[in-house]
């Protein structure tokens, strides 16, 4: 038998870790990850380090969405890396479910892996184009040493129906299906364990406008029938409107913005949401010319040699000298919004 | 048969006269595209990619041409181009580029229209920009091919270009490789080697999809402060509604690599009458929509090209295809007029397709999500 699906009727073996704050699954805290540099031929040295992510702090409750979403580089995936533990966390903490999992060695990993699940962006890549369908979903059971009761293979077609895939479609290959059947074919496999955390980075972003609502409403629905706690990587700052209940916004390894997602899109404080959310096009023609659009100039920083202090303030519009001095903390501006700026907008 | 002759004609008179005098009415527009199709033989069948499209576009407008994956949008431009020759490709119809006819023309005089009066700004800049020359180089390339000028000449251009598309330090970047330029940089690299001949026509495929959204809207204010410099024509080809929103003046909707409706800008978004557009504006993702409104997808996947549905190609995903009692599985619909300019190919009468957008999807994408969020509820 699997983990039970149904929660309540079976209380997790650390009652007394998970207390402390009810209904939250995962805790950030400090979260860091330096890739090094090396430089040198015989003599090799540590010349620099990018820092992809320099302390994150934010927590998820059971059963809500996380956003995180930044432009490339801003550490949203290698955050996803960290909580999957795929990477190793150079400093911080990650507290899942009551264990910490920060520095956990692989064999400790293992049974923890059933709760922690990950949907990647390509589903072309993602997929082994040698296995079946039925051998493909089926891979966690074998790998976790799952018996479920009724057998895999009906297990299999169980799970291949909950995200609209014909079950007798079990002996086919990934050649055999398009790019979102297969995006299903992979939410299909992260759901066989019925896991408690799934992290989606970019799920819909290789897909076709028709096909990412699909996709995107099936997110949604696996949500509300099986009470999944997602967080949810993306770049397209709608795609996340429409999932997420809380964002956080990143950039340069930092989160700048964390709010709801009311509260950020209604009101964003931060001036790079701001120009975040004011570079989306909009959708009607009529409205064209009349919006006002901030013009972000130049790139992103190099996540090498980050900027001091607050690391937005070459790009900002508003930045004074204590931007290039002073490093503004994450504060909560109003309950449930917190903003790392010396002055944000909307207040 | 009758096109074929045509053909001909027109075929005769460039390669005799450099004004040429046609039979076929003469085109006003800069782009006149007539029926154009490219089909592709295959092992598995012939691939109808492009299947009659007709479009025009004239000097400062903005066309945006919309469609799925395997729609046909990407070929349509390349046949443009010229960029299909020495492929297995078979193109029929007519490109009218400046009074001249492209699809007869001889290759090597499609050529000399290539990058010079005609340019394309290609989707992935990295791919594109050879990784063994300087940008600067690949420019001055592009631009000595069409001008006769002096190498010192053709560089203070490429620099000059390279600061007018906003890259910083023009002067001394002009010597780096691509791999030392970021995304949109490249992009904008590939930006100023399209306009190194000031091209009437540019046409920008996925411009900005490998980018970022901040970049992405300085790409897309370049272009459209570009054109207004330079008065081009400008083709935009994209599967994201809201950037065909920001910048084009008429917008071609293709499914399955035939146009199924084809209009100014605020027909397509404000006043649509193609069940795939409704489809399509449903489920755009977009900021100022409620999350709690749930995204009305179109069922189904796009067709392939080589078994393209019978009839409408969209009758199978198409949710009001049975109103027809049959006649969207048998017959090809044609492109008939549903407002003057606006051309709509579907077998709903209009009448029935104006009750539909009003009475059911114009609420829907409205953010009358309340009602919708009612109904989940119990």
């Amino acid at each position: 038998m699997t983990a039970p699906p149904s929660q309540g009727s079976t209380v997790p073996a650390e009652p007394a870790a998970l207390a402390g704050s009810a209904g939250t699954l995962l805790t950030v805290t400090g979260l860091r990850k330096y890739f090094p540099i090396s430089r040198g031929i015989i003599f090799r040295h540590q010349a620099g380090a990018v820092q992809a992510v320099d302390g994150l702090d934010f927590s998820v409750t059971q059963g809500e969405t996380l956003g995180l979403v930044g432009e490339s580089g801003c550490g949203k995936t290698t955050t996803g890396r960290l909580l999957t533990r795929l990477l190793e966390p150079t400093g911080g903490r990650i507290v899942f479910d009551g264990h910490d999992i920060t520095h956990l060695p692989a064999g400790k990993m293992r049974p923890l892996r059933r709760d922690i699940q990950m949907i990647f962006q390509d589903p072309y890549s993602s997929l082994n184009p040698r296995h079946t369908v039925g051998a493909i979903v089926g891979a966690p059971f074998r790998l976790q040493r799952v018996r479920p009761e009724q057998g895999v293979k009906r297990s299999v077609q169980e799970l291949l129906e909950l995200v609209g895939l014909n079950p007798e479609h079990y002996n086919r290959y990934p050649y055999e299906f398009s790019g979102g059947q297969r995006q299903r074919i992979g939410i299909a496999r992260t759901l066989a364990l019925r896991p408690k955390l799934i992290v989606a980075d970019e799920p819909v972003s290789a897909l076709d406008v028709s096909i990412q609502a699909q996709v995107v409403n099936l997110l949604e629905d696996l949500q509300d029938e099986l009470g999944l706690t997602y967080v949810l990587i993306a770049h397209d700052l709608s795609v996340v409107r429409h999932i997420a209940d809380r964002v956080a916004v990143m950039y340069l390894g930092k989160i700048v913005e964390l709010a709801s997602g009311a509260q950020l899109y209604g009101a964003p404080r931060h001036p790079y949401t701001v120009a975040l959310l004011s570079a989306v096009p909009s959708s009607n023609p009529g409205s064209r010319g009349r919006r006002k659009r901030i013009r972000l100039t130049g790139d992103v920083p190099s996540p090498v040699t980050p900027p001091p202090a607050c690391r937005f303030h070459t790009r900002c519009w508003k930045a004074q000298e204590i931007c290039r001095t002073t490093e503004p903390p994450l504060a909560e501006l109003v309950p449930g919004h917190r903003v790392a700026c010396h002055f944000p907008e909307n207040t | 048969m009758a096109r074929a002759k045509r053909d001909g004609a027109g075929g005769a008179a460039l390669a005799g006269d450099p004004s040429p005098v046609v039979n076929s009415a003469p085109p006003d527009g800069l782009l006149d595209v007539r029926d154009l199709r490219v089909h592709f033989p295959t092992d598995d069948g012939l691939v109808k990619a492009v299947d009659g499209v007709s479009f025009r576009l004239d000097r400062g407008r903005t066309l945006g041409i919309v469609g799925e994956s395997g729609s046909g949008k990407s070929v349509t431009s390349l046949a443009i181009l010229g960029l299909h020759h020495g492929t297995s490709a078979r193109i029929t119809g007519e490109i009218w580029l400046d009074g001249r006819e492209l699809v007869s023309a001889d290759p090597a005089r499609v050529r000399q229209l290539r990058g010079n009066k005609m340019a394309m700004i290609f989707q992935d800049p990295l791919s594109s920009l050879h990784p063994y020359y300087s940008v600067g180089n690949q420019i001055i390339e592009a631009y000595r091919i069409h001008n006769d000028v002096s190498r010192q000449a053709a560089r203070a251009h490429a620099v000059e270009l390279l600061d007018r598309v906003g890259i910083p330090q023009a002067a001394t970047r002009v010597d780096d490789y691509p791999h030392q330029f970021s995304g949109g940089m490249r992009q904008r690299a590939m930006i100023a080697m399209a306009l190194s001949c000031d091209p009437e026509l540019l046409i920008a495929d996925e411009p900005t999809t490998a980018l970022d959204v901040t970049v992405q809207a300085q790409i897309l204010d370049l272009i459209s402060d570009l054109q207004a410099e330079f008065g081009s024509a400008v083709i935009i080809i994209t599967h994201d509604l809201g950037v065909v929103a920001e910048l084009a003046d008429d917008v071609l909707v293709m499914y399955g690599g035939k146009v199924v409706e084809y209009g100014t800008a605020e027909d397509v978004f404000d006043s649509p009458q193609h069940p795939y557009t409704w489809g399509l504006l449903g489920s755009m993702l977009r900021l100022d929509r409620e999350r709690a409104e749930r995204l009305i997808p179109i069922k189904g996947t796009p067709p392939s090209l080589i078994n393209v549905p019978s009839g409408c190609a969209f009758h199978p995903r198409c949710p009001y295809a049975e109103l027809n009692g049959g006649r969207s599985t048998d017959e090809v619909p044609e492109l008939r007029a549903a407002a003057p300019g606006h051309l709509v190919a579907c077998h709903l009468p209009l009448s029935e397709r104006r009750r539909i957008w009003t009475a059911e999807i114009k609420p829907s994408l409205d953010g009358s999500g309340q009602a919708r969020e009612a109904k989940e509820a119990p």
